[in-house]
Protein backbone atom coordinates (compact mmCIF):
# COMPACT_ATOMS: atom_id res chain seq x y z
CA UNK A 1 0.00 0.00 0.00
CA UNK A 2 1.87 3.17 -0.88
CA UNK A 3 1.33 6.30 1.50
CA UNK A 4 2.01 10.08 0.93
CA UNK A 5 3.85 11.35 4.22
CA UNK A 6 4.30 15.34 4.68
CA UNK A 7 7.29 16.65 6.38
CA UNK A 8 6.52 19.88 7.53
CA UNK A 9 9.44 22.30 8.77
CA UNK A 10 9.56 24.84 11.16
CA UNK A 11 12.53 26.93 12.86
CA UNK A 12 11.08 27.76 16.24
CA UNK A 13 9.67 25.36 18.49
CA UNK A 14 6.73 27.66 19.90
CA UNK A 15 5.48 27.93 15.83
CA UNK A 16 5.36 24.34 15.50
CA UNK A 17 3.10 23.64 18.47
CA UNK A 18 0.69 26.60 17.86
CA UNK A 19 0.47 24.90 14.42
CA UNK A 20 0.16 21.33 15.89
CA UNK A 21 -2.87 22.64 18.03
CA UNK A 22 -4.29 24.82 14.98
CA UNK A 23 -4.13 21.14 13.09
CA UNK A 24 -5.02 18.93 15.60
CA UNK A 25 -8.45 21.18 16.43
CA UNK A 26 -9.73 20.32 12.80
CA UNK A 27 -9.21 16.72 12.93
CA UNK A 28 -5.42 16.11 11.64
CA UNK A 29 -3.67 13.26 13.19
CA UNK A 30 -0.01 13.79 13.69
CA UNK A 31 2.31 10.80 13.41
CA UNK A 32 5.29 12.58 14.96
CA UNK A 33 7.40 15.66 15.87
CA UNK A 34 10.93 15.64 15.61
CA UNK A 35 12.78 17.70 17.38
CA UNK A 36 16.57 18.03 18.93
CA UNK A 37 15.10 18.95 22.07
CA UNK A 38 11.73 17.91 24.38
CA UNK A 39 9.53 20.24 23.36
CA UNK A 40 7.26 21.33 26.52
CA UNK A 41 3.46 20.37 26.09
CA UNK A 42 4.04 18.65 22.66
CA UNK A 43 2.59 15.41 24.31
CA UNK A 44 -0.76 16.01 24.88
CA UNK A 45 -1.41 17.88 21.35
CA UNK A 46 -0.07 15.24 19.12
CA UNK A 47 -1.89 12.50 21.51
CA UNK A 48 1.41 10.66 22.56
CA UNK A 49 0.20 8.74 25.71
CA UNK A 50 2.43 8.66 28.81
CA UNK A 51 5.58 6.88 28.76
CA UNK A 52 5.58 3.43 30.24
CA UNK A 53 8.92 3.32 30.98
CA UNK A 54 8.85 3.98 34.58
CA UNK A 55 7.02 1.06 35.20
CA UNK A 56 9.74 -1.11 33.61
CA UNK A 57 12.50 0.49 36.08
CA UNK A 58 9.98 -0.72 38.56
CA UNK A 59 10.13 -4.26 37.35
CA UNK A 60 13.78 -4.22 36.31
CA UNK A 61 14.84 -2.52 39.79
CA UNK A 62 12.18 -5.93 41.27
CA UNK A 63 14.33 -8.20 39.45
CA UNK A 64 17.61 -6.26 40.56
CA UNK A 65 16.54 -6.56 44.04
CA UNK A 66 15.30 -10.69 43.83
CA UNK A 67 18.60 -11.80 42.03
CA UNK A 68 20.73 -9.34 44.69
CA UNK A 69 19.01 -11.39 47.49
CA UNK A 70 19.14 -15.04 45.65
CA UNK A 71 22.58 -14.63 45.03
CA UNK A 72 24.25 -13.55 48.16
CA UNK A 73 22.51 -15.91 50.13
CA UNK A 74 23.57 -18.87 48.11
CA UNK A 75 26.94 -17.65 47.84
CA UNK A 76 27.55 -16.05 51.65
CA UNK A 77 25.47 -18.52 53.63
CA UNK A 78 24.50 -21.91 51.75
CA UNK A 79 27.61 -22.70 49.50
CA UNK A 80 30.04 -21.21 51.73
CA UNK A 81 29.45 -19.50 55.04
CA UNK A 82 31.51 -16.72 55.46
CA UNK A 83 32.72 -14.93 58.48
CA UNK A 84 33.69 -11.35 58.26
CA UNK A 85 34.42 -9.26 60.91
CA UNK A 86 33.26 -11.27 63.49
CA UNK A 87 29.82 -11.55 62.20
CA UNK A 88 29.34 -15.43 60.65
CA UNK A 89 26.58 -15.24 58.19
CA UNK A 90 24.70 -17.84 59.65
CA UNK A 91 21.28 -16.36 58.35
CA UNK A 92 20.38 -14.21 55.80
CA UNK A 93 17.54 -12.42 58.13
CA UNK A 94 20.57 -11.46 61.26
CA UNK A 95 22.72 -10.05 58.62
CA UNK A 96 20.38 -8.40 56.46
CA UNK A 97 22.32 -4.76 57.05
CA UNK A 98 25.41 -6.14 55.62
CA UNK A 99 23.72 -7.20 52.70
CA UNK A 100 21.72 -3.64 51.94
CA UNK A 101 24.63 -1.51 50.09
CA UNK A 102 24.94 -4.64 47.60
CA UNK A 103 21.05 -5.00 47.47
CA UNK A 104 20.33 -1.55 46.50
CA UNK A 105 23.56 -1.30 44.40
CA UNK A 106 22.08 -4.04 42.02
CA UNK A 107 18.81 -2.73 41.87
CA UNK A 108 19.95 0.56 40.93
CA UNK A 109 22.36 -1.32 38.17
CA UNK A 110 19.27 -3.50 36.95
CA UNK A 111 16.76 -0.63 36.80
CA UNK A 112 19.39 2.02 35.47
CA UNK A 113 20.33 -0.74 32.29
CA UNK A 114 17.01 -2.30 31.72
CA UNK A 115 15.75 1.36 31.14
CA UNK A 116 18.71 2.74 29.01
CA UNK A 117 18.55 -1.10 26.87
CA UNK A 118 14.20 -0.64 26.77
CA UNK A 119 14.70 2.75 25.45
CA UNK A 120 17.27 2.39 22.94
CA UNK A 121 15.28 -0.64 21.53
CA UNK A 122 11.99 1.21 21.04
CA UNK A 123 13.54 4.65 20.15
CA UNK A 124 15.55 2.01 17.32
CA UNK A 125 18.42 4.04 18.00
CA UNK A 126 20.54 1.32 19.14
CA UNK A 127 24.17 2.10 17.74
CA UNK A 128 24.36 0.90 14.09
CA UNK A 129 20.84 1.58 13.98
CA UNK A 130 19.87 3.66 10.69
CA UNK A 131 18.49 7.46 11.69
CA UNK A 132 14.87 7.46 12.12
CA UNK A 133 14.57 11.23 11.67
CA UNK A 134 13.92 12.68 8.03
CA UNK A 135 16.18 15.67 8.18
CA UNK A 136 19.80 15.86 9.78
CA UNK A 137 18.91 19.34 10.83
CA UNK A 138 16.72 18.51 13.26
CA UNK A 139 19.34 16.83 15.29
CA UNK A 140 20.46 21.23 15.19
CA UNK A 141 17.78 23.75 14.89
CA UNK A 142 15.03 22.93 13.16
CA UNK A 143 11.73 21.09 14.20
CA UNK A 144 9.84 18.48 11.69
CA UNK A 145 6.12 17.64 12.16
CA UNK A 146 5.00 14.62 10.20
CA UNK A 147 1.68 13.78 9.13
CA UNK A 148 0.63 10.35 6.96
CA UNK A 149 -2.24 10.56 4.56
CA UNK A 150 -3.31 6.63 5.77
CA UNK A 151 -3.99 8.00 8.95
CA UNK A 152 -5.98 10.97 7.91
CA UNK A 153 -8.48 9.07 5.84
CA UNK A 154 -11.14 11.68 6.05
CA UNK A 155 -8.64 14.53 4.65
CA UNK A 156 -7.63 15.24 1.30
CA UNK A 157 -4.08 16.18 0.72
CA UNK A 158 -5.56 19.71 -0.76
CA UNK A 159 -7.46 20.49 2.68
CA UNK A 160 -4.36 19.61 4.75
CA UNK A 161 -2.09 21.92 2.98
CA UNK A 162 -4.73 24.64 2.99
CA UNK A 163 -4.53 24.03 6.61
CA UNK A 164 -0.73 23.98 6.88
CA UNK A 165 -0.58 27.49 4.51
CA UNK A 166 -1.11 29.96 7.24
CA UNK A 167 1.01 28.12 10.45
CA UNK A 168 4.22 30.04 8.96
CA UNK A 169 6.49 26.56 8.25
CA UNK A 170 10.09 27.07 6.56
CA UNK A 171 9.54 24.26 4.47
CA UNK A 172 7.52 21.73 2.98
CA UNK A 173 8.79 17.73 1.79
CA UNK A 174 6.47 15.37 0.64
CA UNK A 175 7.60 11.73 -0.03
CA UNK A 176 6.15 8.81 -1.12
CA UNK A 177 6.87 5.65 0.65
CA UNK A 178 5.64 2.24 -0.07
CA UNK B 1 -5.05 37.79 45.46
CA UNK B 2 -4.56 38.42 49.38
CA UNK B 3 -5.15 35.26 51.55
CA UNK B 4 -7.61 35.92 53.79
CA UNK B 5 -7.70 33.41 56.95
CA UNK B 6 -11.25 31.35 57.20
CA UNK B 7 -13.05 31.24 60.26
CA UNK B 8 -12.87 27.32 60.13
CA UNK B 9 -9.30 27.81 60.09
CA UNK B 10 -8.98 30.18 62.94
CA UNK B 11 -11.60 27.73 64.84
CA UNK B 12 -9.20 24.43 63.80
CA UNK B 13 -5.97 25.96 65.21
CA UNK B 14 -7.23 27.58 68.45
CA UNK B 15 -8.63 24.60 68.77
CA UNK B 16 -5.19 22.80 68.77
CA UNK B 17 -3.79 25.31 70.91
CA UNK B 18 -6.77 24.94 73.34
CA UNK B 19 -6.93 21.28 73.77
CA UNK B 20 -2.91 21.05 73.63
CA UNK B 21 -2.91 23.56 76.48
CA UNK B 22 -5.73 21.39 78.54
CA UNK B 23 -3.58 17.92 77.62
CA UNK B 24 -0.58 20.39 79.06
CA UNK B 25 -1.79 21.36 82.02
CA UNK B 26 -2.99 17.13 82.63
CA UNK B 27 -0.01 15.83 81.77
CA UNK B 28 1.80 18.55 84.23
CA UNK B 29 -0.82 18.18 87.03
CA UNK B 30 -0.60 14.48 86.96
CA UNK B 31 3.41 14.34 86.42
CA UNK B 32 4.02 16.83 89.30
CA UNK B 33 4.65 14.56 91.61
CA UNK B 34 7.00 12.27 89.68
CA UNK B 35 10.79 11.96 90.36
CA UNK B 36 11.53 12.73 86.67
CA UNK B 37 9.12 15.59 85.93
CA UNK B 38 11.34 18.12 85.49
CA UNK B 39 13.29 16.57 82.89
CA UNK B 40 10.47 15.36 80.97
CA UNK B 41 8.58 18.78 80.90
CA UNK B 42 12.01 20.32 79.19
CA UNK B 43 12.73 17.04 77.50
CA UNK B 44 8.84 17.81 75.87
CA UNK B 45 9.56 21.66 75.38
CA UNK B 46 13.44 20.73 73.69
CA UNK B 47 11.75 18.01 70.95
CA UNK B 48 8.88 20.58 70.04
CA UNK B 49 10.86 23.54 70.43
CA UNK B 50 13.96 21.96 68.22
CA UNK B 51 11.03 20.26 65.77
CA UNK B 52 8.73 23.26 64.57
CA UNK B 53 12.04 25.74 64.70
CA UNK B 54 13.48 23.21 62.10
CA UNK B 55 10.17 23.10 60.05
CA UNK B 56 10.98 27.10 59.82
CA UNK B 57 14.90 26.73 59.35
CA UNK B 58 14.03 24.22 56.24
CA UNK B 59 12.23 26.42 54.38
CA UNK B 60 15.03 28.99 55.23
CA UNK B 61 17.32 26.52 53.93
CA UNK B 62 14.81 25.53 50.88
CA UNK B 63 14.39 29.26 49.73
CA UNK B 64 18.24 29.77 49.78
CA UNK B 65 18.55 27.02 48.01
CA UNK B 66 16.49 28.14 44.99
CA UNK B 67 18.18 31.77 45.29
CA UNK B 68 21.10 30.08 44.92
CA UNK B 69 20.52 28.15 42.27
CA UNK B 70 18.38 30.69 40.10
CA UNK B 71 15.36 28.11 39.77
CA UNK B 72 12.67 29.25 38.07
CA UNK B 73 9.78 26.96 39.00
CA UNK B 74 9.13 27.99 42.25
CA UNK B 75 8.55 31.46 41.98
CA UNK B 76 4.82 30.80 41.84
CA UNK B 77 5.08 29.02 45.31
CA UNK B 78 7.72 31.42 46.90
CA UNK B 79 5.12 32.84 49.17
CA UNK B 80 4.32 29.54 50.67
CA UNK B 81 7.77 28.89 51.69
CA UNK B 82 8.19 32.48 52.82
CA UNK B 83 5.35 32.20 55.00
CA UNK B 84 6.79 28.98 56.41
CA UNK B 85 9.94 30.51 56.89
CA UNK B 86 8.42 33.15 58.76
CA UNK B 87 7.90 30.60 61.78
CA UNK B 88 11.79 30.80 62.48
CA UNK B 89 11.41 34.16 65.05
CA UNK B 90 8.62 32.46 66.98
CA UNK B 91 10.53 28.96 66.89
CA UNK B 92 13.72 31.17 68.02
CA UNK B 93 11.71 32.36 70.75
CA UNK B 94 10.59 29.17 72.09
CA UNK B 95 13.68 27.22 71.78
CA UNK B 96 15.57 29.95 72.87
CA UNK B 97 13.32 29.46 76.15
CA UNK B 98 13.48 26.01 76.63
CA UNK B 99 17.24 26.36 76.17
CA UNK B 100 17.93 29.14 78.75
CA UNK B 101 15.89 27.25 81.55
CA UNK B 102 17.94 24.40 80.89
CA UNK B 103 20.86 26.28 81.24
CA UNK B 104 20.00 27.72 84.04
CA UNK B 105 19.19 24.41 85.72
CA UNK B 106 22.42 23.21 85.54
CA UNK B 107 22.01 20.81 82.73
CA UNK B 108 18.69 19.41 84.12
CA UNK B 109 19.59 15.99 83.36
CA UNK B 110 19.47 16.57 79.56
CA UNK B 111 23.10 18.14 78.70
CA UNK B 112 24.65 16.74 81.75
CA UNK B 113 28.03 18.09 80.26
CA UNK B 114 26.15 21.91 81.85
CA UNK B 115 26.56 19.98 85.27
CA UNK B 116 29.54 21.33 86.88
CA UNK B 117 29.89 18.05 89.63
CA UNK B 118 29.14 15.38 86.79
CA UNK B 119 31.56 17.18 84.93
CA UNK B 120 34.22 16.43 87.51
CA UNK B 121 33.64 13.13 88.02
CA UNK B 122 33.82 12.78 84.22
CA UNK B 123 36.88 12.41 82.01
CA UNK B 124 35.40 12.04 78.81
CA UNK B 125 33.02 15.00 79.20
CA UNK B 126 36.39 17.33 80.36
CA UNK B 127 38.21 16.18 77.12
CA UNK B 128 35.13 17.66 75.65
CA UNK B 129 34.63 20.69 77.92
CA UNK B 130 36.80 23.36 75.86
CA UNK B 131 33.77 22.87 73.01
CA UNK B 132 30.83 21.90 75.29
CA UNK B 133 30.34 24.91 78.40
CA UNK B 134 28.43 26.93 78.86
CA UNK B 135 29.42 30.24 77.74
CA UNK B 136 30.59 28.63 74.26
CA UNK B 137 27.17 26.73 73.98
CA UNK B 138 25.34 30.04 74.52
CA UNK B 139 28.16 31.89 71.98
CA UNK B 140 27.16 29.43 69.32
CA UNK B 141 23.27 29.53 69.55
CA UNK B 142 23.18 33.38 69.61
CA UNK B 143 25.37 33.52 66.36
CA UNK B 144 23.64 30.70 64.93
CA UNK B 145 20.14 32.67 65.70
CA UNK B 146 21.54 35.79 64.65
CA UNK B 147 22.67 34.51 61.41
CA UNK B 148 18.80 33.15 60.59
CA UNK B 149 17.14 35.95 61.30
CA UNK B 150 19.26 38.44 59.43
CA UNK B 151 18.90 36.20 55.97
CA UNK B 152 15.74 35.46 57.13
CA UNK B 153 14.81 39.34 57.06
CA UNK B 154 16.72 40.08 54.23
CA UNK B 155 14.83 37.40 51.60
CA UNK B 156 12.00 38.61 53.17
CA UNK B 157 12.87 42.52 52.95
CA UNK B 158 14.16 42.34 49.30
CA UNK B 159 11.46 39.96 48.47
CA UNK B 160 8.63 42.30 48.93
CA UNK B 161 10.58 45.28 47.72
CA UNK B 162 10.80 43.34 44.38
CA UNK B 163 7.09 43.64 44.06
CA UNK B 164 6.81 47.18 44.31
CA UNK B 165 10.38 48.21 42.30
CA UNK B 166 11.17 45.00 40.48
CA UNK B 167 14.57 44.44 37.55
CA UNK B 168 16.98 42.20 38.26
CA UNK B 169 19.85 43.88 40.84
CA UNK B 170 17.86 42.64 44.04
CA UNK B 171 17.51 39.05 42.30
CA UNK B 172 21.84 39.00 41.85
CA UNK B 173 21.59 40.64 45.43
CA UNK B 174 19.80 37.31 46.56
CA UNK B 175 21.08 35.04 44.65
CA UNK B 176 24.34 36.08 46.21
CA UNK B 177 23.26 36.38 49.47
CA UNK B 178 21.70 32.59 49.11
CA UNK B 179 24.70 31.41 47.89
CA UNK B 180 26.43 33.13 51.26
CA UNK B 181 23.48 31.65 53.47
CA UNK B 182 24.18 27.81 52.27
CA UNK B 183 27.69 28.33 53.04
CA UNK B 184 26.59 29.55 56.61
CA UNK B 185 24.22 26.87 56.69
CA UNK B 186 26.48 23.96 55.74
CA UNK B 187 28.70 24.41 58.77
CA UNK B 188 25.73 25.56 61.54
CA UNK B 189 23.40 22.53 60.37
CA UNK B 190 26.75 19.98 62.11
CA UNK B 191 27.17 22.28 64.64
CA UNK B 192 23.96 23.06 65.98
CA UNK B 193 22.92 19.19 65.86
CA UNK B 194 26.02 18.37 67.52
CA UNK B 195 25.12 21.34 70.21
CA UNK B 196 21.11 20.97 70.57
CA UNK B 197 20.58 17.60 69.92
CA UNK B 198 24.05 15.25 70.10
CA UNK B 199 25.63 16.82 73.18
CA UNK B 200 22.43 15.28 75.16
CA UNK B 201 24.37 11.38 74.33
CA UNK B 202 27.64 13.17 76.06
CA UNK B 203 29.91 10.45 75.90
CA UNK B 204 28.73 9.61 72.08
CA UNK B 205 29.65 10.44 68.82
CA UNK B 206 28.43 10.42 65.12
CA UNK B 207 30.20 12.57 62.23
CA UNK B 208 26.69 11.71 60.25
CA UNK B 209 24.40 13.00 62.90
CA UNK B 210 24.24 16.58 61.68
CA UNK B 211 23.02 15.52 58.20
CA UNK B 212 20.84 12.89 59.86
CA UNK B 213 19.30 15.52 61.55
CA UNK B 214 19.48 18.34 58.83
CA UNK B 215 17.66 15.39 56.13
CA UNK B 216 14.87 15.26 58.72
CA UNK B 217 14.25 18.65 59.08
CA UNK B 218 14.33 19.31 55.59
CA UNK B 219 11.50 16.61 54.61
CA UNK B 220 9.08 17.65 57.05
CA UNK B 221 9.45 20.74 55.89
CA UNK B 222 8.81 19.76 52.28
CA UNK B 223 5.84 17.90 53.52
CA UNK B 224 4.48 21.45 55.17
CA UNK B 225 5.12 23.27 52.07
CA UNK B 226 3.24 21.01 49.88
CA UNK B 227 0.50 20.55 52.35
CA UNK B 228 0.16 23.87 52.57
CA UNK B 229 0.53 24.71 49.09
CA UNK B 230 -2.29 22.16 48.82
CA UNK B 231 -4.67 23.59 51.17
CA UNK B 232 -3.99 27.22 49.66
CA UNK B 233 -5.24 25.87 46.12
CA UNK B 234 -8.25 23.83 47.38
CA UNK B 235 -9.58 27.34 48.56
CA UNK B 236 -9.02 28.70 45.28
CA UNK B 237 -5.50 30.65 46.10
CA UNK B 238 -2.57 30.29 43.67
CA UNK B 239 -4.57 29.99 41.04
CA UNK B 240 -1.18 30.10 39.04
CA UNK B 241 -0.05 27.07 40.81
CA UNK B 242 -0.08 23.87 38.41
CA UNK B 243 -0.03 19.78 38.52
CA UNK B 244 3.23 19.99 37.53
CA UNK B 245 4.36 22.16 40.76
CA UNK B 246 2.63 20.12 43.27
CA UNK B 247 4.59 16.70 40.91
CA UNK B 248 7.84 18.74 41.95
CA UNK B 249 7.03 19.21 45.62
CA UNK B 250 6.16 16.01 45.68
CA UNK B 251 9.24 14.58 44.35
CA UNK B 252 10.98 16.36 46.81
CA UNK B 253 9.09 14.81 49.38
CA UNK B 254 10.26 12.00 47.73
CA UNK B 255 13.55 12.65 47.40
CA UNK B 256 14.06 13.91 50.30
CA UNK B 257 12.16 10.74 52.55
CA UNK B 258 15.32 8.55 50.54
CA UNK B 259 17.83 10.77 51.85
CA UNK B 260 16.88 11.00 55.12
CA UNK B 261 16.26 6.64 55.04
CA UNK B 262 19.70 6.90 53.33
CA UNK B 263 20.90 8.73 56.34
CA UNK B 264 19.27 6.77 58.78
CA UNK B 265 20.58 3.23 57.34
CA UNK B 266 24.43 4.72 56.43
CA UNK B 267 24.81 6.13 60.35
CA UNK B 268 22.89 2.60 62.07
CA UNK B 269 24.82 0.11 59.49
CA UNK B 270 28.22 1.59 60.04
CA UNK B 271 27.63 1.24 64.04
CA UNK B 272 26.34 -2.19 63.68
CA UNK B 273 29.06 -3.57 61.82
CA UNK B 274 31.96 -2.02 63.75
CA UNK B 275 30.15 -2.88 67.30
CA UNK B 276 32.67 -0.63 68.97
CA UNK B 277 31.36 -0.44 72.82
CA UNK B 278 31.28 3.01 73.06
CA UNK B 279 29.36 3.58 69.63
CA UNK B 280 26.82 1.03 70.18
CA UNK B 281 25.50 2.51 73.23
CA UNK B 282 23.41 5.11 71.49
CA UNK B 283 21.24 1.73 69.59
CA UNK B 284 21.27 -0.40 72.28
CA UNK B 285 19.49 2.15 74.31
CA UNK B 286 17.30 3.41 72.15
CA UNK B 287 16.83 -0.56 70.83
CA UNK B 288 15.92 -1.67 74.51
CA UNK B 289 13.43 1.14 74.85
CA UNK B 290 11.87 1.52 72.17
CA UNK B 291 12.53 -1.55 69.58
CA UNK B 292 8.96 -1.04 68.19
CA UNK B 293 8.42 2.73 67.75
CA UNK B 294 12.31 3.07 66.36
CA UNK B 295 11.29 0.57 63.94
CA UNK B 296 8.03 1.26 62.57
CA UNK B 297 9.57 5.25 62.68
CA UNK B 298 11.98 3.98 60.16
CA UNK B 299 9.96 1.62 58.15
CA UNK B 300 7.33 4.69 58.18
CA UNK B 301 9.46 7.10 56.95
CA UNK B 302 11.20 5.37 54.08
CA UNK B 303 8.78 3.02 52.86
CA UNK B 304 5.43 5.12 52.88
CA UNK B 305 6.91 7.47 50.61
CA UNK B 306 8.50 4.73 48.83
CA UNK B 307 5.74 2.70 47.83
CA UNK B 308 2.92 5.28 48.02
CA UNK B 309 4.71 8.42 46.13
CA UNK B 310 6.53 6.07 43.43
CA UNK B 311 3.92 7.24 40.49
CA UNK B 312 3.70 10.16 38.38
CA UNK B 313 -0.14 10.22 39.15
CA UNK B 314 0.52 9.69 42.96
CA UNK B 315 2.79 12.78 43.17
CA UNK B 316 -0.12 14.62 41.48
CA UNK B 317 -3.25 13.72 43.72
CA UNK B 318 -3.61 16.02 46.48
CA UNK B 319 -5.60 13.27 48.29
CA UNK B 320 -2.31 10.63 48.67
CA UNK B 321 0.07 13.39 48.88
CA UNK B 322 -1.68 14.90 51.90
CA UNK B 323 -1.94 11.14 53.93
CA UNK B 324 1.46 10.49 53.05
CA UNK B 325 2.73 13.14 54.19
CA UNK B 326 0.73 14.09 57.34
CA UNK B 327 1.69 10.32 58.42
CA UNK B 328 5.85 10.78 57.34
CA UNK B 329 5.32 14.10 59.40
CA UNK B 330 3.93 12.30 62.26
CA UNK B 331 6.95 10.26 61.47
CA UNK B 332 9.77 12.54 61.78
CA UNK B 333 8.37 14.24 64.89
CA UNK B 334 8.88 10.50 66.60
CA UNK B 335 12.05 10.31 64.81
CA UNK B 336 13.36 13.72 66.77
CA UNK B 337 10.94 12.58 70.16
CA UNK B 338 13.48 9.10 69.89
CA UNK B 339 16.65 11.57 69.34
CA UNK B 340 15.96 13.75 72.38
CA UNK B 341 14.06 11.38 75.08
CA UNK B 342 16.23 8.27 74.18
CA UNK B 343 19.19 10.33 75.93
CA UNK B 344 17.68 12.07 78.40
CA UNK B 345 14.44 9.57 80.13
CA UNK B 346 15.32 6.66 78.40
CA UNK B 347 13.81 3.80 79.89
CA UNK B 348 11.47 6.16 81.69
CA UNK B 349 10.05 7.68 78.56
CA UNK B 350 6.38 7.79 77.96
CA UNK B 351 4.17 9.37 75.38
CA UNK B 352 1.57 10.86 77.74
CA UNK B 353 -0.94 13.57 77.68
CA UNK B 354 1.98 16.24 78.32
CA UNK B 355 4.07 14.87 75.00
CA UNK B 356 0.87 15.12 72.57
CA UNK B 357 -0.71 18.09 74.10
CA UNK B 358 2.55 20.43 73.90
CA UNK B 359 3.14 18.69 70.38
CA UNK B 360 -0.38 19.62 68.95
CA UNK B 361 -0.36 22.96 71.09
CA UNK B 362 2.94 24.30 68.97
CA UNK B 363 1.49 22.17 66.04
CA UNK B 364 -1.68 25.38 66.63
CA UNK B 365 0.97 28.01 66.92
CA UNK B 366 2.63 26.85 64.22
CA UNK B 367 0.01 27.22 61.81
CA UNK B 368 -1.49 29.94 63.06
CA UNK B 369 1.96 32.15 62.26
CA UNK B 370 2.06 30.24 58.73
CA UNK B 371 -1.46 31.38 57.79
CA UNK B 372 -1.01 34.91 59.11
CA UNK B 373 2.29 35.42 57.90
CA UNK B 374 0.47 34.22 54.73
CA UNK B 375 -1.83 36.93 55.02
CA UNK B 376 1.03 39.62 54.98
CA UNK B 377 1.76 40.03 51.42
CA UNK B 378 0.14 39.08 47.89
CA UNK B 379 0.05 35.31 47.67
CA UNK B 380 2.02 35.35 44.09
CA UNK B 381 5.62 37.41 44.00
CA UNK B 382 4.30 40.65 41.12
CA UNK B 383 8.16 41.08 40.09
CA UNK B 384 10.04 37.98 40.04
CA UNK B 385 12.15 37.48 37.03
CA UNK B 386 11.11 33.95 36.69
CA UNK B 387 7.69 34.13 37.45
CA UNK B 388 6.93 33.89 34.48
CA UNK B 389 9.45 30.19 33.84
CA UNK B 390 7.14 29.40 36.95
CA UNK B 391 3.40 30.24 35.60
CA UNK B 392 4.03 28.06 32.39
CA UNK B 393 6.43 25.12 34.30
CA UNK B 394 5.39 21.78 32.79
CA UNK B 395 7.08 18.44 33.26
Amino acid sequence: MSDKVIYVMYDDDHILKDGAKKLVSNGVKISEVFSPFPIHGIDPIIGIKNTRLGIMAFLYGLTGLTLATLGMRYMMIVDWPMNIGGKPNFTYLDNILAFIPITFEFTVLCAAHGMAITYLLLNKTLPGMPAQNPDPRTTDDKFVMEIRLSENSSMTEESIDALLSDTGYFELDKKEVK
Amino acid sequence: MEFQITKKAKNVTFGLIAVGLLLTVVGIATGMGDHHFKTRLLTNGLINGFFYFALGLGALFFLALQYATETGWYASIKRVIEAVAGFIPYGMGIFGIVLLTITFMDGAHIYTWMDSEIVAHDEIIQGKSAYLNKTFFWIRTVVYFITYFYFLNGFRKRSLEEDRIGGTELHFKNYRQGALFLVFFAVFSSTSSWDWLMSIDVHWFSTLYGWYTFAGMWCSTMVVLVITTLYLKKLGYLEKVNDSHIHDLGKWTFGTSFLWSYLWFSQFMLIWYANIGEEVTYYQMRIDNYKIMYFAMFVINFAFPMLLLMSRDAKRHAGILTFVGLIILVGHWIDVYIMVSGGTMGAQAKIGFMEVGMALMLLGVFIYVVLRNLTKSPLTPVNHPFLDESIHHDI
